[in-house]
């Protein structure tokens, strides 16, 4: 179903016009935006990130990602290698937590955002002076979040930080940041395991096509 | 304990229970990389807590390390189609 137009997409779009790969993207976030309702009744059911299988999908899945920010740019800068691994994660999550969603969403928002962001921050600027807010509502948030960082009690600020650190969460509830977390864990461990494993390889290919 | 009160207190819409809370922090604690895992009745769940941030943080680190040593090799390396013939192998 969609889950099987994710993989399929990126085998065709390989080699492909820039353009090509932002709709395939955008395809990519409407099928997971699909899937979110459809996976209410899957949720019980997380990814064994353990599993040798899982480890195949993500490095199959890395390996493609890969190849496309070689095609993109000339040389691949680390940070486009660690979002297209982090995007790969994402994927292999199949829409299931909410840091993955969270991940797979991202990339279309910095896009739209950066649009928007401009002209968000001159309607804000045109409200407050003419409504001569801004002071009073700035030093209100400020008063609010002081407060509040002070009163919580040691486990709700770490919950907090914990939330910061894991995609998706800064929002959310604390038994929400706590499956979160265990479930990211998992994955973070596996990433480091594919990622070093294909490090490995490409390492032991590099010395043995130069002689 | 005080501090559990008060947080049930703080979360009184979301009918959050502390075994509930205690379940998700034991799991969260096995995930954990301790030396003696056998001692995990005894860890409070803000150390648990604490120990999972780092652990999240030690771990962004290694996957940026690892994502500049694979930029670098993938530099260098001038076949990508010998990595994926041996990705398959290794399946």
């Amino acid at each position: 179903m969609s889950s099987s137009l994710l993989s399929a997409n990126p085998a065709l779009n390989s080699g492909r016009s820039s353009t090509r790969r932002r709709n395939k993207k955008k395809i990519q976030s409407h099928a997971i935006a699909e899937n979110l309702s459809s996976n209410d009744q899957h949720q019980n059911s997380p990814i064994e990130w353990k599993s040798e299988t899982q480890q195949q999908i993500y490095s199959s899945k890395l390996l493609q990602a890969l190849r496309q920010v070689r095609n993109g740019d000339g040389s691949p800068a680390p940070k486009r290698v660690h979002e297209a691994a982090d995007r790969a994660l994402a994927t292999t999550a199949k829409g299931r937590t909410r840091w993955s969603r969270a991940i797979l969403t991202n990339r279309l928002k910095l896009k739209f955002m950066k649009k928007n962001n401009i002209v968000k921050r001159q309607r804000k600027v045109m409200t407050s002076i003419s409504t001569g807010n801004s002071r009073s509502q700035r030093k209100s948030k400020v008063k609010i979040l002081r407060l509040k960082s002070k009163s919580l009690p040691a486990f709700q600020r770490k919950v907090r930080v914990l939330s910061r650190l894991v995609p998706g969460c800064r929002k959310q509830p604390m038994p929400v940041v706590l499956e979160e977390a265990t479930d990211y864990i998992a994955a973070l461990e596996m990433q480091v395991r594919a990622m070093s494993a294909l490090a490995e390889l490409l390492s032991v290919s590099g010395s043995s096509s130069s002689h | 304990m005080s501090s559990r009160r008060s947080r049930s207190r703080h979360s009184g819409s979301s009918r959050v229970t502390d075994d509930q809370i205690n379940d998700l922090v034991s799991k969260l604690q096995q995930l954990l990389p301790e030396m003696h895992n056998r001692r995990s009745d005894k860890k409070s769940a803000t150390k648990v807590l604490q120990e999972t941030c780092n652990y999240i943080r030690s771990l962004h680190r290694e996957v940026d390390d690892l994502s500049e040593r694979l930029s670098e090799l993938l530099e260098n390396a001038d076949t990508t189609q010998a990595d994926l013939i041996r990705s398959l192998i290794m399946q």
